[in-house]
């Protein structure tokens, strides 16, 4: 990209009431990322232009945005990787109810995270009150705890995004919370029943977007959301089992 | 998730095809309709056919995977592959004309439409659900939308049990390409008096290669990765297992790859038998 090579931005304004896009003409350099072009734009030319930031790093997962229609943080996507010969829309995510211009009300996420079974471990191993974990016991759960809670996941996932299942799905970003929980090495609490029936597993039907949008490339759906589904089999729908089960119970943590 | 849609005042949904997305996000849908309906389309033809699925040409014995095991051959037709013989007399009538294809398909054409990434590829591109990631869907379904919590898509968790069948066709179709590498000819094509010599003929590499990329899709499943350790909380002393659930992990990682190879080199299979079959090519005899 050109030293001061004027690109033009297409912003969705509005509140959840109304919103219309309107176009602003920036100078970009090499190494901008979209949140830098945005905050230009605020002082350049727009500066009542809501947007929610904090980090600029890829670490808070503040600044999620719609960027020429796929979910993105603004401080990761740099200028150079998207095409600026025609303009570039930006919108906020539009799973969730818009507050104003890119900032969305995420506050359901919490209050979804809020139902989920927490953490219980087993008896401590030592008399410290301290456990005794192997790396290959946990690794699988760290895979999950890199999530920034960027709710990019949510956003993309359709059974939200275009069916609007808030009442009844929890979503990615909380299955692989679940997932996390779940196969931890000292948890000892049982969530498939609640997976099933109140965060409702089935309705994913594994369309991998999650997986493609996730800043933190975690491998949201091979490695959280289609194991969770086999546990759900085994609890539920598998008689044979069932059948093993009779002979050798299930234990957990 | 008390909350409904309607408390959070949602954007309105996207209509059919409704994005911003640029390029062509379009095309791996596309491509994925055009490829797995081809081959429903030719593997259904080739089932139907009932002939032409085995080869003895220039003394090969070479059998397409599309009819592998011969449980029983067709009518009028000795393959010396058939388990129990000449087709059923107890085939009803009013159905089509009797084709061992009939009564094997069914197992890996259930294991692919159970799998977790065919799963995922079909719906988006045989039924917009959607039709791309943050690309809107069809507005019918709208809150109906029941996906895999219901009837008929909960059925999908029966996906283990097929995989059970496929793993069992892997030894079938390997032995099929053992079979392949014996001739009763020479490669100078004179005749074996006794019994076989071994050989390779470019349909030995098509059938040899056949299992071994199916073996790389089915032990790749998610649910063998489940089964074999998946399902496991902690893995500290049950080596074997973990090292189970590593090599499958491994091959998972790669499963939409080894999904098309594999498909595609299976129909590929038929299509080699078939030809040879039919006198179209003869099969050539590397030594």
């Amino acid at each position: 990209m050109p030293e001061g090579t004027k690109v033009t931005f297409r912003v969705s304004r509005g509140d959840a009431q109304s919103s219309e896009f309107k176009d602003y003409t920036t100078e970009v350099t090499a190494g901008m990322v979209v949140l830098d072009a945005i905050h230009q734009i605020q002082a350049e030319s727009a500066p009542d232009l809501a947007c929610r930031w904090n980090c600029k790093a890829g670490k808070c997962g503040s600044c999620s945005a719609e960027i020429n229609g796929m979910p993105k943080l603004m401080c990761m996507t740099r200028m150079d990787t998207i095409d600026t010969t025609q303009p570039v829309t930006v919108e906020p995510m539009r799973t969730f109810p818009r507050i104003r211009d890119l900032v969305t009300n995420v506050s359901w996420n919490y209050e979804v995270k809020k139902k989920i079974k927490p953490f219980k471990p087993r008896k401590p191993d030592a008399e410290d009150g301290s456990w005794r974990m192997h790396q290959e016991d946990v690794e699988r759960s760290q895979e999950f705890r890199k999530c920034i809670e960027c709710f990019l996941c949510q956003d993309v996932c359709h059974v939200l995004r275009d069916h609007h299942k808030h009442a009844e799905f929890a979503g990615p970003r909380f299955l692989i919370h679940t997932a996390q929980l779940e196969m931890h090495p000292l948890d000892t609490e049982d969530r498939l029943e609640q997976l099933k029936d109140e965060q409702n597993i089935g309705y994913c039907n594994i369309t991998k977007c999650c997986t493609k949008v996730c800043p933190e490339h975690i491998t949201i759906t091979d490695n959280a959301i289609i194991p969770l589904k086999e546990r759900i089999v085994d609890e539920f729908y598998d008689p044979l089992t069932k059948l093993f089960r009779i002979f050798k119970p299930k234990k957990k943590g | 998730m008390s909350q409904t849609s309607a408390d959070l005042s949602l954007p309105q949904r996207p209509a059919l095809g409704e994005t911003k997305r640029r390029g062509a996000w379009w095309l791996p849908t596309l491509l994925t309709f055009l490829g797995l309906g081809a081959f429903i389309v030719y593997g259904t033809w080739a089932a139907f056919q009932g002939a032409n699925y085995f080869t003895h040409d220039g003394g090969a014995d070479y059998l397409s995977p599309f009819y592998s095991p011969v449980i029983f051959d067709a009518p009028g037709i000795h393959s010396g592959h058939s388990w129990f013989g000449d087709a059923p007399a107890w085939w009803p009538a009013f159905l089509p004309s009797f084709s061992p294809a009939f009564l094997i398909l069914w197992a890996p054409g259930g294991f692919r439409f159970t799998c977790y990434y065919y799963r995922g590829a079909y719906y988006k591109a045989f039924w917009g659900d959607p039709p791309a990631c943050a690309v809107g869907e069809p507005g019918f379904r709208g809150t109906k939308y029941r996906g895999e919590r219901k009837f008929p898509l909960i059925m999908q968790n029966i996906h283990r049990y097929f995989l059970y069948v496929a793993i069992a066709f892997l030894f079938i179709l390997a032995y099929d390409a053992w079979r392949a590498m014996w001739f009763s000819q020479a490669a100078d094509g004179t005749p074996v008096v006794d019994g076989k010599v071994f050989g390779v003929g470019i349909g030995t590499i098509v059938l040899t290669l056949n299992p071994i990329l199916l073996g790389g899709y089915t032990l790749g499943c998610h649910s063998l990765r489940h089964l074999v350790g998946g399902g496991l909380n902690r893995f500290t002393g049950r080596p074997v297992r973990k090292k189970a659930h590593d090599c499958v992990s491994c091959l998972n990682r790669g499963h939409m790859r080894w999904a098309w190879a594999s498909l595609f080199w299976v129909g590929f299979a038929d299509v080699y038998v078939r030809l040879c079959a039919s006198g179209v090519i003869h099969d050539i005899r590397l030594f």
